[in-house]
């Protein structure tokens, strides 16, 4: 057996078991590269020039020879290919016979871009080789995340639906009790002025009475109405009971302009209502709270203001509004129970 | 029973007969869900009623039903990113055979709570192969003969296939490959993510 047969079969066995190597003469000179490093290469062959021509060595720095390359034996070697693509590759080298070198390279975290651009398959990679196993979990694992993640975005959509749910009454599309005691105590944390109308409707009872609860329901939403009418899109208006309504006026504390809302909405939902071949009327008191942004009062103290000025509307013979003002509690009958 | 099983039986009614059938079957199921969450866990029963209720709605016997599963899971579309999963096994029909030894512990590596029956492959000659699937879902057997009938249609290889019925929690398949390289198969390039 020559020592050329000898040679060629080595080399043999090096294409099965490193396809990505390539050898060396004592010059620095490529005189042999495994399969995939030929494949990476396509019509160009490195056959011939200087490994350093075909690759360009990012660390270790300074390495400009053959001679420096043999020094950076057994070292990890980061390099890139000259030629574009400019694959980003890792790499080692051994010395062997006749001042040679045998460097085994890899592509490292480069192999997702490398496997789509140069239409790498199972037989590029040594059989022990772990890439097709890394290859496997990146698939499978972006696949499990996608589910994940559409998963994540429904729940989510469904949670903004249930809290949507929770927060409104579903007979006039208002917000409810619940979101009104959610609102009102973070805007006086806030310290953002607001007035506070508590609107109670007057002879609704009577209507629900005589002509029946479908009725009722269509006053109630005739009254959401003239209510989201009379606000603006960053004023609250919840319905908090059966023919209770708070309205809170963001930003407005002028005891006129709460006036002149007020009037409106007393106007408007006394406009009778159609329900059959009847009409229904219903009248609104209205009590009123301010908060300057500035006071100590709680969320619930001006809720028990604006509900002591309602008291005296009510007293007055309904219609009509009334501003809180400490001194109501004197004159309250209220009072005496307190 | 892992969430992507109901999800398979749905998305195979779904995409097979129609969402209208798919609706239908849940009924018949007596199943609050329409929409199966892959990544949530739901009662077993559920999922045995499913099948029933697929198998009376679409007139066929349940082993059609779990092997026409089978067939989906790796043909539709919908589903493509699962046969490229699989594809990963071997560079050949033989070589993807033997991948299937390893097959549950790689669906665990994709989604660590995913428990699939074991599986033993054992070659007793050149062209002879049984595959033994062990575990708590019956009929899964049925599901892997669709799977493999058309995983060798995807290497271009052409196999007899037969399910020896189940022992005690054991189901037993024959397969006999006719020939390896007896079409060009699909193309499967490493490169080439599922969308």
């Amino acid at each position: 057996m020559s020592d050329t047969q000898d040679h060629s079969e080595t080399l043999a066995t090096l294409d099965v078991l490193c396809p990505m190597h390539v050898c060396l003469d004592k010059f620095g000179k490529i005189t042999h590269a495994g399969p995939t490093v030929t494949k990476l290469y396509g019509e160009h062959s490195i056959l011939g020039i200087r490994f350093l021509e075909a690759f360009e060595l990012n660390r270790p720095h300074s390495i400009t020879s053959m001679e420096t390359l043999l020094a950076a034996a057994g070292k990890k070697l980061h390099l890139k290919k000259r030629v574009e693509p400019q694959t980003g590759l890792k790499g080692v080298l051994m010395p062997c016979a006749e001042g040679g070198a045998i460097v085994n390279l890899s592509f490292g975290i480069s192999i997702l871009d490398a496997v789509q651009e140069y239409s790498l398959s199972a037989s590029d990679f040594a059989a022990t080789d772990l890439t097709i196993e890394m290859l496997y979990l990146v698939e499978a694992k972006s696949a499990a995340m996608e589910a994940h993640r559409k998963l994540n975005q429904r729940l989510q959509g469904a949670k903004i639906a249930a809290e949507e749910q929770a927060y409104t009454d579903t007979l006039t599309g208002l917000k409810n009790r619940r979101a009104l005691d959610h609102i009102l105590p973070r805007m006086v944390e806030d310290r953002t002025p607001f007035g506070l109308l508590h609107v109670d409707l007057d002879f609704f009872k009577e209507v629900n009475d005589t002509k029946g609860h479908a009725a009722g329901d269509i006053v109630l939403q005739h009254v959401a109405k003239v209510l989201v009418d009379s606000s603006r899109g960053d004023d609250v208006v919840a319905r908090v009971g059966g023919d209770e309504f708070v309205l809170v006026i963001n930003g407005t504390i002028d005891e006129e302009i709460l006036g002149r809302i007020c009037t409106r909405i007393i106007k408007e939902v006394e406009r009778p209502v159609a329900y059959k071949d009847t009409l229904c009327k219903v009248s609104a008191s209205v009590g009123i709270a301010i908060y300057d942004g500035n006071g100590s009062a709680s969320a619930e103290q001006l809720m028990d203001d604006a509900d002591m000025a309602l008291y005296a509307s009510k007293h007055d013979g309904r219609a009509t509004f009334t501003l809180y003002t400490p001194k109501l509690r004197e004159n309250s009958p209220l009072a005496i129970n307190h | 029973m892992h969430g992507l099983v109901n999800r398979a039986i749905q998305c195979f009614v779904r995409d097979s007969y129609g969402q209208s059938r798919w609706l239908e079957v849940t009924r018949r199921a007596g199943v609050e869900v329409t929409d199966f969450e892959a990544m949530l866990h739901y009662d077993d029963s559920v999922t045995e009623n499913l099948i029933a209720a697929a198998k009376d709605l679409i007139g066929v016997p349940e082993e059609t039903v779990l092997e026409d599963i089978g067939t989906y899971l790796v043909t539709h579309p919908n589903v493509e990113a699962l046969r490229r999963l699989l594809r990963f096994g071997g560079v050949d029909f033989v070589d993807f055979l033997h991948s299937l030894d390893e097959l549950p512990d790689r669906a665990k590596l994709a989604v660590d709570d995913l428990v699939l029956p074991s599986m033993e492959v054992r070659q007793h000659s050149a062209e002879s192969f049984s595959l033994t699937c062990k575990g708590e879902q019956a009929g899964f057997g049925y599901v892997m003969i669709g799977i493999l009938r058309t995983m060798a249609d995807d290497y271009g290889a052409l196999v007899f296939l037969e399910h020896r019925g189940a022992q005690a929690d054991a189901e037993v398949i024959d397969i006999t490959l006719v020939e390896q390289a007896f079409a060009s198969g699909r193309e499967f390039e490493l490169g080439a993510r599922a969308g």
